[in-house]
Order: C-alpha cells, then structure tokens, then sequence
C-alpha cells in the first residue's frame, strides 16, 4: 500500500486511541470524587502531568482545578493532546484514506467528530461529565469494533492495528504513572482503605477492575502494577500492548518473530524481551515512576522506528 | 405537506402541466406524497440530511473560512425525465461527445476544420484550454474526452439546450450515487412500481473505461485516481470514486517517475501504474512541461506520458474545447465532422470578439448574461436581469477591456421543479448535469446531477453560490 496511507491510518488510529484514554485518564478522578467525597480536595494536577503538557497549561490557564483541567483535556483546540484535538486529527487522517477505510468506520469516526464538536458538547460535558467521557470511550470501541468487523485483515488494517496498540502501551503507563502523582493526605494512608480507592479508579478507568480480581483478588498495589505492566492476556496491559503490535508489524514484514530485518523490529522485539524477565520487584526497586519514564522513551523510540521503516521512503 | 397551494406561476415546471395538474409521469409520486401523514415529508427529509451529514458527503467552500465543510444541501422532491426525452437527450448527448473528441484529435493533428474555414485558427489558439506542447500526441483509442459532465437547460417553451460541455474533470458524479442512496433509504416505498432506472454500476462503468484506455499491450492495468489532496472541495468524490472501483487516491507526492515508468511509492517499494484518472487541472500535472511551481503534479510524468506508457483521463488539451467561444461552434462542429444536424441545440450565443456582437451585448446587458470563456464553478458571471447597474457597468468596462474572454446568452427562463421551502413547495430553477463515458464506445449514465437555485429567483444553481441538488430520475 502507498506510504501516505499506511502513515494516515496508523496515526488515524493512534489519535483515536489517545483520545480514548484522555477520557479514560478523567475517568480516575471522576470515579474518586464519587467513591470519597469526604476525602478532601479532588487533585487535578495530576491530570494534565501525565499528558506532558504542563507547562503549556500553566502558561495559559489560572491554576489545576476541575473545571480548567476538563476543559483543557477536552475542548481545548489549543492543546495537541485534548479530546477534540485528537478526534480532530484522526478525522483530518480518516478523510484522507476514506478509499481505504470502509464506509462504516468512516462514519463511525465521523460521528465522534461531530459530537465533540457539537455546540452542545461542553453544556453536556459539565452537566454530566460520566455520560459525556463514557460516550466517547464508547464510540471509540464502536470504531475499532467496526474496523474489525469491516475491513479486511491485511496490510492497512495491520497498520491501524499497530497504531492503536503503540498508542495503548504509552497510554497505559500514563494512567498508571496518574496514581504516582495522586497525593494522599498523609503517609500513613499508604496501604489504607484510600491508597485503595484510588488504586481502584486507577484500575477501573482502564476497564481492568473486573478482569484484575479474577487473577489476584484483592486490592494489591505489587499485583495491580504487575497486572497492568507484566499481564499477557489482558487487552490494555503494556506488555499485551506491545506483543500485539508486534504481532501486526511482524505480519506485514513476514519476518519470523525473534528475528529482525529492520530497526522497528529490533528495538520492538529488545524491549518486548526485557519486559519478558522483568520482575514487578525490580520495578519497585528501580521506582514505579522512573521506570514508567523509561518505558516510555522506549515505547516513543520504538514509534520512530515505526515511523523510519515504513513512511518515510527518500523521494 | 401537499400541492394544493403550489404555483408554477408561468414557468416550465418539470413536475406539473398547470397549477394542481402534474405531468402524467410525476402523477405516481405526486399522488405518493400527498398521500403521507402530515409531517412525515419533513421527518424524512430531515433523517436524510442528518445521514449525509453523519456520512461527511461534505464540500470545502473556497473564499469561506479555510477549509469550511458543509453538506451539499439536498432536496427531497426529485427531477422526472420520461423516457422518450431520455432517449433524445441521451442520442444528442453521444453525437456531441464523439463531435467533440473528433473535433480535440483535429485540433492537435491536422486542424482539418481551421483548413476548411469552420473555425477561426485564432479562436483555437487563444482558448485558456489549448496545450501546444500537446500537439501531434495521440492517446489510446484516439479519446481525448473520457469523462463529461454536460450541463443541460431547459427553457420557458421545453426546449432543452446545451450550456456548457465541462470536459476537464467534471464533479458532482459522487453526490448523483449517495443521492440515490440516501432516497432508497429514506423514501424506500416511493421508488416501488415506478421504473427508475439504476445508477449503481457507474463506478464500474468508470473503471471499465480507464481499463479499456490503458497503453497498448498492458492486459491488467493498474489504475489510480489523482487527487489535489484533502484541501481540495472536490476531495470527497476523489476518494469516494477510487473506494467505489478499488484503486488507490494517489496525491502527487505518492508518485514518481522511474525506469521511464510512472511509478507509486507503497510501503513495499515502487509499483507501476498504468492509468491515471487525474483530477488536477492541465497546468498542475509535471512543472516540467507545464507550471514550473507546481507541487499537485509529478515531474517527467508528461514525457511518459507522450511516450505512451501511461495513460491520462482526460487527455491534457482537452480543455481546448471547453472555452465558451469554443462552445459557440459545436452545432457546426457536428455538421462538419459528422455530416448530421445538432439534436441538442446550443443556447444562442454572442461572442464579444465579433464588433457586431460586441456591440449589441453592451447596448443590451440589463437583458442578457455574460460568462467569462474560460471561467466554471459560477465564477466570472453577470446576470444582466438581476444585476445592479454598479455591476453591469463594471462589467462594460472589463468586456470592453478584453472582448475575446467574454460571451453573452439570452437570459433563460429555466425550468423548475417543486422544492421543500419550510413547511411548504416553491418552484426553484434547475439545471441538468449527465455524466458521459468514453472508453471503447459511449456511455451515458440515465439520470445525472440536478442542481437547483435554493433562492428564490435565482437562476445560480453553482454549490459554491447557495445551490442545492435532487435526484434525477429517469424513467425506464
């Protein structure tokens, strides 16, 4: 298939998929001020420091609560990384690969299009900010469910594909490095029932809750971090998320896996590797927070990588 | 929602004979529609524009905010052609269309009509649309005209005229399919029992087209669609065509030429493509051959292009024909290539290089329209009726300034067909766009594009000037 239009679905899906997870990032928070309403001041700095865009925000904005937080990482044309920038973008690339993508998924992509931007939307936002955030998680697993669903497998499905799980593995760390910056009110809360209910939020916006107590049961920090990270099964687990993406870049290529013809798939299978035998200890001994840092300067190396191999092909 | 307060107040109504009195082909569906529940014509009517809005058929507005998309306002109440005036316009049409292209294929060979005294050689060579660089090639099959998009007009006494041939990459096909589209969903039960003929299988007819115009010895062509990219208004049909027949939208960047071939950049390495359906004008197609600054186009395409190893649709040059003083002379164009009498006549026209002529537009603009030649899509135009008088003398000045870039047409009393205004009917002034195939023979697609005036009075039917379209149907 052409460059371009490998390049356009990849991204389509990755903006779809980074805009999920902004919502899915609220949903912590949304969830915590419903679970402990008692519990003092709700934290939205946290927000916006996990998306990289802090510095942007203080600039512009008069200071992290709720209100601002949502409306920068929602509505906020301005910041590269909102909701509405990212469906924006993802239909700008849509709208460019139209002959490619079928016409459901199209207009599925549309549909979130117009609904962010509906004049309603920020009305409908404040006043119900769980249906508005649900909505749009929603319509992003009706994308991609119609993506399956219509398109063959083959190569620019693969690519969206790999897209949407590059996009994942970052974002899943994100979400996970939320609960590093989450202050609690005193140091004696750690290991107490409100260390829970925000590590709760935590799993619950990334729809794990459920599938998390099936295999560990109760509430764990070691096992919720080995969960998230380490899982192999469970769809927004980082090292699922690379193992999919890896699935899909192999296929396009046709090299076996554990061998690599290029960088992506060098830097792709290394890393893969490393996460294979790292133990959830040897993430708390390095520290929760600078391994998530790492793991994501890996996963973005492994994006450029991506990015070298199949698009950029010299004129 | 029904006819009883309907006017067609003087004008040829396609839908009605009189007031309260429809045409016998539109009795089914006007009998259809007063029989709905009050209410139901507008939900419906809302439903669809609601589905092509949710399906993003949108136009980009130039001169808008950059990059503005609206829906193509649709209307409900479709346009009727009976069979019998079908099988007229559709002969006119095809007798046109090879007059034509025999008449681009004389142009840059031996120019037989200029020889004989037809056509003024001066004519030739002034019109925007003539490539000299193209003079002595001959593309496969001698076509020079693939695809064409007629505009038809219809008077106040029913004639119906030719007003302009759009042979360069005519648009508007797109919306003739999602129209039809959206009607069967919307309105599934109007269509039962009336014979509208199909439009479905254009996107095949198309693809077979390009496939019969592929270079000599090439049995599997690889055929792609050019596009200007997404800034461009007509992008969606770009897209929408390529998805309909299968084949890549390819933007000049995706393409290079290599080894003497044209070849596109995939994620596996070159490919060669064979037949390029080019939806970039003439000027824009290699910088080497034509504007050196062009970045749409493919540099050395041109020269695979004239070694015949690719073929272009249409053919650069084709544009020679549709200068509007060009126009003028198709009626003899067909007596002199064809030996036969025009069947569709051309709406009589003055050509401002001719002092007579010249002379009689300027004393008589209050009454007539004039049209830059080389200008489409609306632009450049003066309707001398509804102009104020600032405007008819400003454009005294510019035709006076250039005579051979203007030309001037009686101003037509054009039909009209019954259209949702609210909670009621008015008639609106239409036009009629078929879309005709040239590959190894002829095709006209039965129906085309209807483009209507949404305010009232306007004869502006342009989507870029407040114009709206409606189904076509022809009856089989």
């Amino acid at each position: 298939m052409l460059s371009r239009v490998a390049n356009s679905v990849y991204w389509m899906s990755r903006y779809i998929e980074r805009a999920e997870n902004v919502a899915r990032m609220v949903g912590v928070n949304l969830q915590l001020a419903i679970d402990m309403p008692r519990h003092g001041e709700e934290q939205w700095a946290p927000m916006v420091k996990v998306t990289g865009n802090d510095a942007d925000f203080e600039a512009r904005y008069p200071g992290p609560d709720r209100d601002p937080v949502l409306w920068f990482l929602t509505f906020d044309a301005q910041n590269p990384d909102s909701i509405l920038a990212c469906v924006t973008r993802a239909r700008e690339n849509a709208r460019t690969v139209r002959e490619i993508i079928s016409s459901e998924m199209w207009e599925e992509i549309n549909r979130l299009y117009l609904y962010v931007h509906a004049p309603e939307a920020p009305a409908e936002a404040a006043a119900s900010p769980f249906t508005f955030y649900q909505e749009v998680k929603r319509r992003s697993h009706l994308i991609e469910g119609t993506k399956n669903e219509t398109m063959p497998h083959s190569d620019a499905w693969h690519f969206s594909r790999m897209g949407r799980f590059l996009e994942r593995a970052d974002q899943s760390t994100r979400i996970l490095d939320v609960k590093y910056f989450l202050l609690l009110p005193s140091v004696d809360e750690v290991g107490r029932p409100l260390d829970d209910l925000q590590w709760s939020a935590v799993l619950r916006s990334i729809s794990a809750l459920e599938a998390y107590r099936k295999v560990y049961g109760q509430i764990l920090a070691r096992n919720i971090i080995e969960y998230l990270l380490f899982d192999r099964d469970f769809p927004r687990a980082v090292h699922r998320c690379l193992t999919a993406t890896q699935e899909s870049l192999h296929t396009l290529t046709g090299t076996p896996m554990r061998r690599f013809r290029n960088e992506s798939e060098r830097a792709l299978g290394r890393l893969v590797a490393d996460l294979d035998y790292t133990r959830v200890d040897d993430v708390l001994n390095e520290g929760l927070h600078e391994f998530l840092d790492r793991l994501q300067q890996r996963i973005n190396e492994v994006g450029d990588d991506v990015q070298k191999t199949f698009f950029s092909i010299p004129p | 929602m029904d006819f009883d307060g309907y006017r067609c107040d003087g004008f040829y109504d396609e839908m009605f004979l009189t007031d309260g009195e429809p045409r016998p082909e539109a009795r089914a569906l006007v009998d259809r529609i007063r029989g709905m529940a009050p209410g139901e014509l507008i939900r419906r009517h809302e439903d669809a524009e609601r589905a092509l809005l949710r399906a993003g058929i949108t136009f980009t507005v130039y001169g808008d905010d950059a990059g503005t998309e609206r829906i193509f306002p649709f209307d409900i109440i479709p346009r009727i052609v009976p069979a019998p005036e079908w099988d007229r316009i559709e002969r006119g049409l095809r007798q046109r269309i090879t007059a034509l292209n025999l008449f681009i294929d004389d142009v840059y060979h031996e120019q037989r009509i200029v020889r004989d005294g037809v056509i003024p050689a001066d004519v030739i060579y002034s019109s925007q649309g003539f490539r000299p660089q193209c003079v002595g090639l001959s593309p496969p099959r001698n076509v020079w005209c693939h695809v064409t998009g007629t505009d038809l007009v219809r008077d106040g006494d029913g004639t119906v005229y030719v007003l302009e041939d759009n042979l360069r990459c005519p648009s508007g096909v797109s919306y003739v399919l999602e129209n039809r589209a959206v009607m069967m969903q919307t309105f599934p039960r109007v269509f039962e029992g009336l014979q509208v003929q199909s439009v479905a299988d254009y996107p095949s007819r198309l693809l077979r087209t390009l496939e019969d115009v592929a270079p000599e010895g090439i049995t599997r062509p690889s055929v792609a669609v050019l596009t200007p990219g997404p800034g461009n208004s007509a992008y969606f049909e770009h897209s929408f065509l390529a998805r309909q027949m299968g084949v890549e939208l390819v933007e000049g960047q995706d393409l290079v030429v290599s080894g003497g071939r044209l070849q596109m950049r995939t994620t596996k390495g070159l490919e060669q493509v064979d037949v390029v359906y080019r939806r970039i004008d003439d000027d824009f197609l290699d910088p080497e051959w034509f504007r050196p600054e062009s970045l749409l186009g493919v540099r050395g395409l041109m020269d695979v292009y004239s070694r015949g190893h690719v073929t272009l649709v249409n053919a650069p040059g084709t544009g020679v024909a549709d200068d509007k003083v060009v126009y003028a002379y198709v009626p003899e164009m067909i007596r002199f290539y064809l030996s036969e009498e025009p069947i569709l006549p051309n709406v009589p026209t003055y050509l401002c290089w001719r002092p007579d002529d010249l002379r009689y537009v300027l004393d008589h603009l209050d009454q007539l329209v004039v049209k830059a030649a080389n200008e489409s899509g609306g632009y450049g135009m003066l309707v001398g009726p509804h102009a104020t008088v600032a405007e008819r003398q400003d454009f005294a000045v510019r035709i006076a300034a250039k005579p051979r870039n203007y030309i001037a047409q009686p101003t037509l009393a054009l039909s009209r067909v019954p259209t949702r205004i609210g909670d009621h009917f008015e008639g609106r002034h239409v036009d009629l766009r078929p879309y005709i195939l040239y590959g190894r023979d002829i095709y006209v697609l039965p129906g085309g594009l209807t483009r209507v005036a949404l305010r009232q009075g306007s004869l502006v039917v342009n989507s870029s000037q407040g114009g709206g379209s409606k189904d076509t149907w022809v009856l089989g």
